[in-house]
C-alpha cells in the first residue's frame, strides 16, 4: 500500500490512536491509587495545620488517626446527617445549592484536654479558587443564646494560581497567625465573621486582620469565603451537640 | 564522539531561547522558584528526547498529509504521561506547575525539533538532538529560575540565603523579581550577555 493513500493514511491513523489510547487508559488505572493517596494525604495535612499541628507524609496518618476524633456531617439547623462521609464532600458543589440544602463537613479534633472544631471554607480569589481549614476551640460553658464555638485557634489557606508574592502570600504565616484568637461573633452573640481589612486593622477589633498589600482581591475573596462558609454552621456553633 | 556537536549546539549557538526564541511562554511562567524550573527542564527533556527518539523511528510510515497530527499525538501522549507521573509522585511540584506541564504540548521547542529534525534523521541522532534542545531549554530556565529566586525572595532551592541582618540593614526583597515582565526583562539580558561573548550570533 502507497504511503500517500487514503487507506493507509486511515488505518496508520486509526491505529496510532488505538495503541495510544490502551497506554494511556494502562498508565492512568496503574497511577490512580498514588493520586488520590497524594490528594487524601495532603487534606489531613492541612486539616491538622489549621489545628497547628504540624505533620509531614511519614506521620501524617498517625498525627491524623489520633487527634481527629470524630468527623460529622452537618446541615444548616445545625444537625447530623446520617450516611454522608463528611471526608469526601466537595465544597464547590455544596456551596451552589441553597444554603438550607447543604451538607456541611465537620472534623473533631481533642488535643491536651481542649475540644476543637475544624470546618473546610472554599471560596474565589484573584485568578482561581481559594480554600483552607478554620479550627475553633470550645467552650465548655456559656450563656443562653451564645455560641461554643467562637475563637478562632487556627487557620490554614491555601490556593490554585493566585499571583506569586501577593495573593499567594494567603500561604504564608505571617498572614494565617493574626486570625488567631479572633471572634467571629459580637458581644451580643451575632454572627459578625472576620473582616479582611485593607491597610490596616485595627489593633482593638476583635474581628479584624490586615489584608495584603497587593492583594486586594484576594484578601476580599479570602473575608467573603470566611462569610459564606462559616454563617451556614451558625445553628451548631450555638448547640454543638 | 561524532554526534557531539548535537548535544552541545543547542546549549550555545542555537539555543531554543535565547537564538531562536521559542518556548518564552513557559519560561515566563515557571521560573519564579528553582525546584518547580529543575522538574519542568527535566520533562521538557524527557519529553523533547523520546517524541524525537518515536517519530524518528516512524518517519518512513507517518503518511506525509497526516504528520503534525501524528507528532502531535506523540507529544501529548508523552505529556500526559509525564503529568500523571508528576501527580503520582512529585505531587506538590506538579501542583506548583500546575498546567505548565500540560502545555508542553504547544511548546514550539517540541513540533520545531520533530519537523526539522526528527523526521529526516535517524533514531539516535534525534534522540540526542532531542536531549541537546532539552537540555538548552532547560539550562536558561535554570539560570532564570536562580537570578529570579535569588532576588525576588532571597532564597535558593526553597532555603534562605539572603542574611536576616540585610533585611534589618534596609534589604527588600525586589517585588518585580517574581512577576512576569521582570523574567521577560531577565532573558533580554541573558540574550545580551550571550551575544557578548559569542560574536557569531550578531547579524550583520
Amino acid at each position: 500500500m502507497k504511503v500517500q493513500s487514503n487507506a493507509y493514511t486511515l488505518i496508520y491513523s486509526a491505529i496510532v490512536v488505538l495503541i495510544v489510547a490502551t497506554c494511556l487508559a494502562v498508565f492512568a488505572t496503574a497511577l490512580k491509587p498514588a493520586q488520590l493517596k497524594n490528594i487524601e494525604i495532603e487534606k489531613k495535612q492541612n486539616i491538622l495545620a489549621s489545628v497547628r499541628i504540624a505533620s509531614d507524609k511519614t506521620n501524617v496518618e498517625d498525627q491524623y488517626n489520633r487527634y481527629i476524633i470524630d468527623s460529622y456531617t452537618l446541615n444548616t439547623s445545625g444537625e447530623k446527617i446520617q450516611g454522608i462521609d463528611p471526608f469526601l464532600i466537595n465544597l464547590r458543589e455544596e456551596l451552589k445549592k441553597p444554603l438550607s440544602e447543604r451538607n456541611l463537613p465537620a472534623y473533631i479534633c481533642s488535643r491536651n484536654d481542649s475540644a476543637f472544631l475544624v470546618i473546610p471554607v472554599y471560596g474565589k480569589g484573584l485568578w482561581g479558587p481559594i480554600w483552607g481549614y478554620v479550627s475553633f476551640m470550645k467552650k465548655d460553658s456559656v450563656a443562653e443564646g451564645m455560641p461554643y464555638y467562637n475563637t478562632i485557634y487556627g487557620v490554614n489557606f491555601d490556593h490554585q494560581g493566585e499571583t506569586p508574592g501577593l495573593g499567594a502570600e494567603i500561604t504564608q504565616s505571617f498572614f494565617q497567625i493574626p486570625f488567631r484568637g479572633k471572634a467571629i461573633f459580637n458581644e451580643q452573640g451575632n454572627f459578625v465573621s472576620i473582616k479582611v481589612i485593607k491597610g490596616g486593622a485595627d489593633p482593638g477589633s476583635g474581628h479584624e486582620v490586615d489584608g495584603i498589600s497587593g492583594g486586594t482581591i484576594t484578601s476580599k475573596g479570602l473575608q467573603a469565603m470566611l462569610d459564606t462558609c462559616l454563617v451556614a454552621y451558625e445553628h451548631y456553633f450555638k448547640s454543638a451537640n | 564522539m561524532k554526534h557531539w556537536k548535537l548535544l552541545t549546539n543547542p546549549l550555545n549557538d542555537e539555543n531554543p531561547i535565547t537564538v531562536q526564541v521559542l518556548g518564552i511562554c513557559s519560561v515566563l511562567a515557571v521560573t519564579v522558584q528553582m525546584k518547580p524550573a529543575i522538574v519542568m527542564a527535566a520533562s521538557v527533556i524527557v519529553v523533547t528526547a523520546c517524541a524525537n527518539l518515536i517519530v524518528s523511528l516512524l518517519r518512513t510510515t507517518i503518511p506525509p498529509r497526516i504528520r503534525i497530527i501524528i507528532q502531535l499525538v506523540v507529544i501529548a501522549f508523552l505529556v500526559i504521561l509525564v503529568d500523571q507521573v508528576l501527580k503520582a509522585y512529585l505531587y506538590d511540584v506538579s501542583k506548583k506547575l500546575s498546567v505548565f506541564v500540560g502545555l508542553i504540548i504547544t511548546n514550539c521547542i517540541l513540533m520545531g525539533r520533530l519537523e526539522a529534525f526528527a523526521m529526516n534523521n535517524r533514531p539516535w541522532e534525534s534522540f540526542l538532538d532531542g536531549i541537546g534542545n532539552g537540555a538548552g531549554y532547560g539550562m536558561i530556565l535554570i539560570v532564570l529560575s536562580t537570578i529570579r529566586e535569588l532576588f525576588g525572595s532571597g532564597s535558593l532551592l526553597g532555603y534562605q540565603v539572603i542574611p536576616e541582618g540585610f533585611y534589618k540593614l534596609g534589604y527588600v526583597d525586589n517585588g518585580m523579581m517574581i512577576l512576569p515582565p521582570m523574567a521577560l526583562i531577565t532573558v533580554g539580558i541573558i540574550i545580551w550577555v550571550q551575544r557578548g561573548y559569542n560574536r557569531k550570533l550578531i547579524e550583520k
